[in-house]
């Protein structure tokens, strides 16, 4: 499969060593690398064209910022677009002039409809609501009872008629139920449907008209191919669609149909469903969907695990010391401690844009950690502080002390001392793209950061 | 909106530089005898393990594989069915209208004039929105540029069946020496394992099977192993009973490995043909859960064998099939794939990614929601039906 855009987009402007404003020729090819990765993000190719033509305005009107690479500023023309296509920031539940609110749950067969109505009703019912659910999926073979189920896990609920045959009556029936007994909230469940099939898409038209929803809610998995296009089409030809629900985003799909539902339907995704409890649906956030579209890392994930693990004040006197190559071994056992919290090292490594690049997988990074933190802390604490000392006779205490061997120390001293001085040029802008590692492995010139 | 995390950022950045720069320099130059023995005992340690975890699987499957060539007369399930049916139903050329029509659209508008750098890559879009994904649909473009030179073609319609020629060759190159038929067991009671993430039509791919099976005269056993979601026994039931199969269920919540190894006694004991095994729908992502799937495998086959471990893949599913395909394949030795909801417009390209890089035959097609709609893949019939 393709690298991550980013890694992609490196790629060309290492090619080209082009600076500053780029030429037409080099945006066509930037232009189709974007495509590509849109594509393979399974986003649609008519909205996929739509939308490189978009960008390929922005980036004619562009400013050109001096800090940035051409890369970077490409990212983030590309993301800024992204975001406006997906809707600005989370947008709730609109209110009903008066009560109940009606939230009609629409969409092709194991999208997820019911999981999503369940999930909806225990989201309400923790916000102070009273919501009703209506189970008018009378298609699929125990569609009820499994509504039913979810209601009672959810303390919410279910209007159910077992033996009834016209979901269109069923969902009336609920309806003056809901408005008889004071509910605040009507949410109702329907059976999944394709939408080439005429009569079941008719009959979701019919069930519309007799509720007259606040809110129409088509329910899209995110896993989701090119079919998203004519899914949105033809259910938003039949019924007014409000809003979409994006379901079982907690795979590792990269979710482009997020983006075609929005740019067909023109309306938010509200909600994302992310696991299978009750609990698990999310307000949608478009910042972090751009960024899983273009296969940009899990930046954001990533900021918020390092936010959680490293001290604020902490972070910035080591940074200071990092600019300035005093960063000793004492410190990096410290700092290690604080990013061993944000999970296996592998794991982060994975989450960091342009990472994917090098081998991580193959190099154990995980089993070598000890080996090497056994090796600090075989060192004095004068040692740690001082790294030059480390010489001779202490070179062998401390392998010694860490049960490994002299040469392994020596790498690590030399290691250390290497990406000190690596990451004192790197903090003070004066590296360019693609340094070298001591290792041998080039380091991708921008990290997207 | 970075600004500010920057220090942190960095501080991380160094330690992560100075991990792989310090892990990649042992590796590429390793130092010190005492290092790299230990590096090595390692590895071999870590081989060990592995092996002896596979062992016993591999060789079980061996032999499964050993007892499927004993079974050859035993052809798949559903053609015989086709046949017997009475009531005459639609053809998959029929219910393909939809996507036939589509892809003749986007053709004529690729063969529109002649031949040129717009034709293919018109056609490179037409299989990209069939869900084909770019590689693959770069990789068949490729090949038909060279086949159309080779042969001399500059004509639309020659172009056009060239290209259900390259298409079909995808299907028949990876189909060497397979069978998309379903094995049986040598011996009693056959156990096919369905798996797939959730919502893709596993409980009714099932169902749908018993009946077929049930109209041929085998005795059927259903286990619902699918104890997660709310219903879904009671799902299950429904099927039973529409075709005459038997239900082994437990609590919900229950161990599915157990409602499996359950069921296979009970199938064994009532001398039933055929055991199908219902699985909860989970995220290819998800460990735990990939884990609990192998486990249920491995528990039947402490008693039986696994001679299908099929995975149901929605039509409507895009480039992250490829994935769920591998991981499910990891999991559970996934034998063949059931593509379902093949009668709405989605065109279900993503199948020959599937065949053509991982080598997982498509063995049936899910055409409709009732209790007949389904039926084997033939390659030849599905291109055609996309191309005509």
């Amino acid at each position: 499969m393709f690298d991550t855009l980013s890694g992609r987009l490196d790629e060309i402007f290492t090619r080209l060593r082009g600076r500053g404003r780029l030429n037409e020729k080099q945006v066509d090819e930037v232009l189709r690398e974007i495509r590509l990765a849109l594509l393979d993000a399974d986003v649609s190719l008519r909205v996929v064209k739509a939308f490189v033509k978009d960008v390929r305005e922005r980036a004619a009107g562009a400013e050109i910022h001096k800090s940035l690479t051409p890369a970077q500023q490409v990212i983030k023309l590309v993301h800024a677009a992204l975001i406006d296509m997906l809707g600005k920031e989370a947008s709730g539940l609109a209110h009903a002039d008066r009560p109940p609110r009606i939230i009609l749950i629409a969409g092709l067969q194991g999208s997820g409809k019911t999981t999503a109505a369940a999930k909806l009703a225990r989201l309400l019912k923790s916000q102070g609501r009273r919501p009703l659910l209506a189970a008018c999926d009378l298609q699929r073979p125990a569609a009820i009872r499994q509504l039913q189920i979810l209601g009672e896990q959810a303390g919410v609920p279910t209007h159910a008629e077992p033996d009834a045959a016209d979901p269109v009556a069923v969902a009336g029936r609920a309806l003056a139920l809901s408005r008889g007994e004071g509910y605040t909230d009507l949410i109702v469940d329907t059976a999944g449907r394709l939408n080439v099939d005429r009569e079941l898409m008719a009959q979701l038209a019919q069930i519309h008209d007799a509720l007259d929803p606040t809110e129409t809610l088509l329910v899209c998995d995110a896993m989701t191919g090119q079919e998203a296009v004519n899914v949105a089409e033809a259910f938003s030809s039949e019924v007014e669609v409000t809003g979409v629900i994006l379901t079982k985003l907690d795979g590792d799909a990269r979710g482009g149909a997020a983006l075609s539902m929005t740019y067909v339907t023109g309306r938010p995704i509200k909600f994302a469903g992310v696991g299978e409890k009750l609990a698990d649906l999310e307000a949608f956030y478009p910042d972090r969907m751009a960024s899983r579209i273009l296969g940009m890392g899990d930046v954001l994930t990533l900021i918020e695990k390092a936010e959680s693990a490293f001290d604020e004040a902490e972070a910035k006197k080591m940074e200071e010391k990092l600019r300035k190559a005093d960063f000793t071994f004492e410190d990096f056992l410290s700092q290690m401690q604080a990013l061993k919290k944000m999970g296996p090292m592998s794991q982060v490594l994975g989450m960091l844009p342009g990472m994917s690049k090098l081998p991580v997988g193959d190099m154990q990074i995980d089993e070598q950690l000890p080996r090497i933190e056994a090796i600090i802390r075989s060192m004095t604490m004068q040692e740690r502080n001082n790294p030059h000392l480390i010489k001779g006779s202490r070179r062998s205490r401390i392998a010694r002390g860490s049960g490994t061997s002299v040469q392994e120390v020596n790498k690590l001293v030399k290691q250390f001392d290497d990406v000190r001085k690596m990451v004192k040029m790197m903090s003070s802008g004066k590296a360019g793209g693609g340094m070298r590692l001591p290792g041998g492995l080039k380091v991708p010139p921008n990290l997207g950061l | 909106m970075l600004e500010g995390l920057l220090p942190q950022i960095l501080v991380g950045l160094a330690l992560v530089l100075l991990v792989i720069g310090v892990v990649a320099a042992r590796r590429r130059r390793p130092s010190g005898r005492r290092g790299a023995t230990r590096m090595k005992d390692l590895e071999a340690m870590e081989r060990a393990g592995r092996t002896a975890v596979e062992t016993p699987t591999r060789a079980e499957r061996d032999k499964g594989e050993e007892e499927g060539e004993a079974r050859e007369e035993e052809a798949g399930p559903l053609p015989e069915t086709a046949e017997a049916a009475a009531p005459p139903r639609p053809t998959l050329r029929d219910r393909l209208v939809k996507s036939r029509r589509f892809f003749a659209a986007r053709l004529s508008e690729a063969f529109g004039g002649g031949v040129d750098e717009d034709t293919w890559e018109d056609l490179e879009a037409a299989l990209i929105q069939a869900d084909v994904g770019v590689e693959t649909s770069t990789k068949i473009v490729a090949r038909l540029q060279v086949a159309a030179k080779e042969r001399g073609v500059s004509d639309a319609a020659e172009l056009k069946g060239l290209l259900a020629e390259e298409l079909i060759a995808l299907f028949d190159s990876v189909e060497l020496g397979r069978d998309r038929a379903l094995a049986f067991a040598p011996e009693p009671p056959t156990v096919w394992l369905v798996v797939g993430v959730n919502g893709t039509g596993k409980t009714t791919t099932i169902g749908k099977l018993a009946s077929d099976l049930s109209h041929r005269g085998k005795g059927v056993a259903l286990a619902a192993a699918d104890t997660f979601r709310a219903a879904a026994d009671e799902q299950l039931q429904v099927w039973a009973r529409r075709s005459s199969a038997q239900l082994v269920r437990h609590q919900p919540g229950a161990d599915p490995g157990a409602v499996a190894f359950d069921a296979f006694r009970f199938a064994r004991a009532r001398g039933l043909d055929v055991l199908l095994i219902d699985t909860a729908g989970r995220l290819h992502t998800k460990t735990p859960l990939m884990d609990e799937l192998s486990k249920i495998r491995r528990v039947v086959e402490k008693e039986g064998s696994v001679t299908e471990a099929l995975l149901v893949l929605d039509a409507t599913a895009g480039q992250n099939g490829l994935a769920q395909a591998r991981k499910f394949t990891q999991a559970a030795g996934v034998t063949g794939v059931v593509l379902t909801k093949l009668d709405g417009s989605a065109k279900g390209g993503i199948a020959l990614a599937i065949e053509s890089e991982l080598g997982l035959p498509i063995k049936l097609i899910g055409v409709g929601e009732g209790i007949d709609d389904l039926e084997p893949f033939d390659p030849k019939t599905f291109v055609d039906a996309l191309l005509s």
